[in-house]
């Protein structure tokens, strides 16, 4: 296979980037997305020109290390990680536009790779269970109903890549923090927690400067793991609850 | 308070104003049909003419109504307020390609959609709202009682082409606005589930076209009889 | 230097409580006084930085990830053992321990493998409490599966997702403890060196990946949680970054490595496809359950999957069959990886590459039903069909051997310190739990006993022994030293400006381990393995083409760095695989077979950990023994005919 790559190219944080095209000759249909890029690099570095910079680390998608925004898609033109992705999926002599991941939340680092942290501080807020090592009660004292562990793994699978963002025309992270919300909130060991953990993951969220929800469920179809935009409704009744029943106690002091 | 002004400031609280306040218009809609359907009523006028004046006078209905404006009113403003946050949250620099296969369009266009309707409201108050409250109204005499000839004002109107396309491609807009809003505001109330979103789904598309083709028909029908 | 294994005496499922017991304390008003460096993320460096945290001391926790939650652990599938016996089949800690060491092919310590078995039961506590939705039975119980041909059922597991539901159960433990304040995290870190004062660990110098700042930390003592080294085949199941230069730079520092060439080849992998391959996926090994493994007779050039269907039953070779036809295809990973790799140095393998064998449902779809099947490997036959574009519904699959996991890694006592004090190696970073062999769904279990329920008790002892002021500033000339020797590695790097890239050397180093010290290794080819490697490490150093400068994201550098590691790991390797010349578990040594052909071990030569030590540049390691007594299991030799 021929093809045209538009790519772009940033330098740094601080920098301003652009597209810069290159040509590829002998891309087999059998090479995966980022395949076909460590060939670019491997060619380029081999002409003393800087590699394309990108994000991966599995290559198996469940990392959610890569990103690339594919033709006007996260991920490409599956509903899968781009790692996944393999060049049959595209056709001979076709032009491929390659950015970025593009959200106020999520700077650019450098070409292709973009800071994400923003989710880590979003799990840091709340994405927990207070639970110390050691202090567990045995596993089946607590039993879970099947489809409530189900529906809870559903939401769990999410691998914090990103795509619901870049998908968003709102840039809007709801999907991501959505699927952790509604995780603990459906298990039965997310209950003490509840409502701190809906309240203190949308601050953050809200902080990191992502957009609000418009329910167009762009995340949802182009989400690599199928999360599904239940999970948004789910957290938007966690929050307005904890936001009108939950209150502060005053503790007296146990010191003695 | 703190909680109060941290809910209505969060991107859900605001999203929340926007859902109760677009249920409620929603509503508006239905009982505004419900009124302008008496215009096809072939009695030069007289049904229609007496729901006005109720309608314009009734104290309930006077409060109902200028909390329709304000809702009207918080929809747009936040509306706003959300559509730039949004806009800044997708950062310095674009896509250059997006290929927006992934949602429908009316979604992705609400705000474009909500102006169309916006600007459709001004006209159409100025022309029949203003007009019968602050304007100089023909009256008619039904069973000895006065009534403002609203019908007849309408009729007018309702006899020129170009407004009546306009009101058809208004109605459009709001069509469409209505076939991402209404289940739109049932998702972010967190009202899901399996059960019942498919019901939500159907009267939510059933109710964006079949109100919005009601509202057509009238100055459609009136302007070919 | 003598080994100490510091193995506790009395009855093996007494040694951890009376060990526990002896372990020195740290008043928990003084905890708070000590730094920890927990180096990776994954199960079990995440698991022991939020451990640590909750017990009151200080850590600093570094991935060379974006996010901790990336570390590769993230990608085991299958399931995590645990001796609940929530099934009354006859499971308990004893069995679990047993089935561990005979696994391991007799090369672990039964000490730690019966610790092992013993915290297993409140790993699965611990995971559920944190909310790790493991699957359920409909009553709200846990289920299990039988793995790995295991006799009970004992495997926990979460759909496919095993290891990725663990480590975000060890993540989000860990973000709590930065939340609180007590784990600084450091993304995008890489570490590049260990520094040692007076023989103690002391601290790590890392280089910020995003702006290349060279930095050292120092504290009272050092995890290194950095995972495997099976990408030194270039080619394996791993991810892309994982790499040996944290455990590497240890080792030059003093830290022994221990049976460096045990590595685990898992048969059922997607083969390469092309030279652009870049890394293998693996697929569960549950396939074998149903489908059948096959060759043609005769050897096809390039036989394709969609050609397959036509070659006559007379004219195909179930070899795993007709070896073996008590266990068929089912017979351990060793076992069929191996064949799979001499029906295809016959000749007779499949594929563009000639390098596959066919794995074969179409007997099982006729027997059982489409939709039976589907049910059963629904997602391994999308996954495999999104991958190659072909289906396996209609076709048989191509499966090839990939390296999968690492048994070797840095020498530890049973505190899981090295041989340098204060400087601790957990999970696959350490050659510990499963000697020559690992079973499956016990990676996971390993990496989060050594985090959750090992470290918090062992490294108190250390601590309080050395006491919280016997701390090293970063000031001090050694952190100094250790910088400049990092700048100047990195600034040699850079200007070699060759002709090859880095990723091409890494390439040449996977293909000799791959040949002559994969699968089967014999001294012939161990020997010429050496000189190739030495060759291949002098070139390098001559001739490789690294883009950029030092100070800004530069991941060709990173590739550099981590390359040269495994070349000198690589030697290593080969040393070790020549020094042991016996069959055991993942090692086949060609001189060493039964006349049917099959493993040889030698335990009255070799029932020992080899233990390597670094004497310095360009010199010979030196091989110290850890010699293994078997006190509670009766060795026996392996048969499946």
């Amino acid at each position: 296979m021929k093809l045209t790559l538009k790519i772009w190219r940033q330098k740094g944080a601080n920098e301003n980037g652009g597209f810069k095209t290159y040509t590829m000759d002998h891309v087999s249909p059998d090479m995966s997305f980022l395949e076909m890029l460590d060939v670019l690099n491997d060619s380029l570095v081999l002409k003393g020109e800087e590699p394309v910079h990108f994000d991966h680390d599995c290559r198996e998608g469940i990392c959610g290390m890569c990103s690339l925004y594919i033709n006007g898609r996260p991920h490409g033109p599956l509903q899968t990680t781009t790692c996944q992705l393999h060049m049959r999926s595209f056709t001979d002599g076709q032009t491929i536009t390659i950015e970025p991941w593009r959200a106020a939340a999520f700077p650019v680092v450098r070409d292709l790779v973009v800071d994400r942290s923003a989710f880590d501080r979003i799990q840091r807020a709340g994405g927990f269970i207070s639970v110390n090592t050691g202090a567990a009660p045995d596993a089946n004292e607590i039993l879970v109903p099947k489809k409530v562990a189900d529906e809870a793994m559903d939401a769990a699978t999410c691998i914090g890549c990103g795509a619901c963002v870049a998908a968003c025309k709102n840039a809007s992270a709801m999907l991501f923090v959505s699927a952790k919300v509604s995780q603990y909130a459906l298990l039965p060991q997310g209950q003490p927690e509840r409502k701190e953990r809906a309240e203190r993951m949308v601050a953050q969220m809200d902080a990191e400067g992502f957009g609000a929800c418009t329910n167009t469920g762009a995340c949802e179809a182009e989400c690599p793991k199928g999360i599904k935009i239940t999970n948004i409704a789910r957290m938007n009744r966690e929050y307005f609850s904890s936001m009108f029943t939950n209150y502060q106690v005053e503790v007296g002091s146990d010191a003695g | 308070m703190k909680w109060f002004l941290d809910l209505f400031s969060s991107t859900l609280g605001r999203k929340l104003m926007m859902a109760l306040t677009g249920l409620f218009l929603i509503l508006f809609l239905a009982v505004h049909l419900a009124g302008n359907l008496q215009l096809l009523k072939d009695d030069g006028g007289r049904s229609f003419n007496i729901y006005a004046e109720f309608m314009s006078t009734n104290p309930l209905i006077q409060i109902v109504s200028k909390g329709n404006f304000a809702f009207i009113l918080i929809h747009v403003i936040w509306a706003i307020m959300l559509t730039s946050k949004n806009k800044s949250a997708r950062g310095p620099v674009g896509y250059a390609e997006a290929s927006g296969k992934s949602s429908h369009w009316t979604s992705r266009n609400m705000g474009i959609l909500g102006t169309l309707v916006l600007v459709f409201i001004v006209v159409h108050l100025k022309d029949f709202w203003a007009q019968m409250h602050f304007g100089a109204m023909p009256t008619v005499d039904y069973d000895g009682t006065s009534y403002r000839d609203i019908y007849s004002l309408v009729n007018e109107w309702f006899n020129v082409g170009w407004y009546v396309a306009l009101y058809v491609f208004c109605m459009a807009a709001v069509g469409f606005h209505l076939y991402h809003g209404f289940a739109s505001a049932f998702q972010t109330l967190g009202l899901n589930h399996l059960k019942y979103n498919g019901l939500i789904q159907v009267v939510g598309r059933a109710f964006a076209i079949i109100v919005p083709l009601l509202f057509a028909a009238i100055p459609v029908l009136m302007f070919f009889n | 230097m003598t080994l100490d294994s510091k193995i506790p005496d009395g009855p093996i499922s007494e040694k951890w409580s009376k060990h526990k017991f002896n372990l020195k304390l740290v008043n928990p008003a003084n905890k708070r006084k000590y730094e920890v460096i927990v180096v990776g993320t994954g199960l079990a460096g995440a698991s022991a930085a939020a451990s640590l945290a909750e017990l009151g001391y200080n850590v600093k926790a570094f991935c060379f990830q974006d996010s901790p939650r990336r570390a590769h652990s993230i990608a085991a599938q299958g399931g995590i053992n645990a001796a609940k016996n929530y099934q009354n089949d006859g499971d308990s800690i004893y069995r679990l321990f047993y089935d561990t060491i005979k696994g391991g092919d007799y090369r672990a310590r039964e000490g730690n493998v019966h610790r092992l078995a013993e915290v297993s039961v409140s790993i699965i506590d611990q995971c559920v409490a944190q909310g790790v939705p493991f699957a359920r039975e409909y009553g709200g119980l846990l289920a299990n599966r039988s793995f790995g041909g295991a006799q009970v059922s004992r495997t926990f597991y979460a759909r496919g997702q095993t290891g990725q539901q663990l480590l975000l159960g060890a993540y989000s433990a860990l973000n709590r403890q930065i939340a609180n304040g007590k784990v600084q995290m450091f993304t995008r870190t890489e570490m590049l060196d260990v520094v040692v004062v007076d023989g103690k660990a002391r601290g790590i110098i890392t280089r910020n990946l995003v702006t290349g700042k060279i930095e050292s930390h120092s504290a009272h003592a050092v995890l290194l949680c950095t995972g495997g080294y099976g990408n030194v085949f270039y080619l394996s199941t791993n991810a892309k970054g994982s790499n040996v230069t944290a455990a590497w730079r240890a080792h030059r520092k003093g830290a022994f490595f221990g049976n460096p060439c045990f590595t685990q080849i898992h048969p059922t992998c997607i083969p390469v496809s092309g030279s652009h391959q870049s890394k293998l996926t693996l697929m569960s090994e549950s396939l074998r359950n149903d489908g059948r493994v096959w060759v043609p007779k005769i050897a096809k050039k390039g036989l394709k999957a969609s050609d397959a269907v036509n070659i006559p039953e007379a004219e195909r070779d179930y070899f795993l069959e007709r070896k073996y036809p008590s266990f068929g295809n089912l017979v351990p990973r060793d076992v069929a990886s191996r064949n799979a790799k001499t029906v295809c140095d016959e000749g007779r393998g499949v594929g563009a590459t000639g390098v596959a064998v066919f794995l074969d449902f179409s007997d099982a779809i006729r027997r059982d039903g489409k939709a039976l099947i589907e049910s059963k490997y629904g997602n391994l036959f999308d996954m495999y069909k999104q991958i190659t574009g072909d289906d396996p519904y209609q076709v048989p699959m191509m499966i090839y051997p990939a390296v999968h996991y690492t048994m070797g890694g840095l020498w530890v006592d049973y505190n899981l310190m090295t041989t340098v004090p204060g400087l601790y190696a957990l999970g696959e970073a350490n050659f510990s739990d499963h000697g020559a062999n690992r079973l499956g769904a016990s990676a996971l279990m390993q990496g989060l006993a050594d985090g959750y329920f090992v470290i918090p008790y062992t490294i108190g002892d250390y601590l309080a022994n050395i006491g919280w002021n016997d701390k090293i500033g970063t000031d001090h000339p050694e952190f100094r030293k250790a910088e400049e020797a990092i700048r100047s590695r990195i600034q040699k790097l850079l200007s070699i400006r060759g002709k090859k890239t880095a990723d091409q050397f890494h390439r040449e180093l996977g293909h000799i381990m791959w040949e002559y010290c994969g699968m089967s290794r014999s001294e012939p080819g161990l020997k010429t393995a050496k000189a190739k490697i030495k060759a291949l490490r002098e070139e390098f150093w001559t001739n490789v083409n690294i883009t950029g400068g030092s100070d800004e994201l530069n991941m060709e550098l990173e590739k550099a760095g981590r390359v040269a590691d495994f070349i000198e790991l690589g030697a290593l390797m080969v040393d070790d695989a020549l020094n042991r010349a016996e069959s055991c578990g993942g090692h086949f040594r060609e001189e060493s077979q039964t006349p049917e052909g099959e493993a040889l071990r030698k335990d009255d030569e070799y029932a020992y950990v080899s233990a390597w030590e670094f004497k310095g540049e360009d010199q010979e390691e030196s091989l110290h023994k850890e010699p293994l007594r078997f006190e509670n299991v009766k060795l026996t030799q392996r048969s499946y005919k």
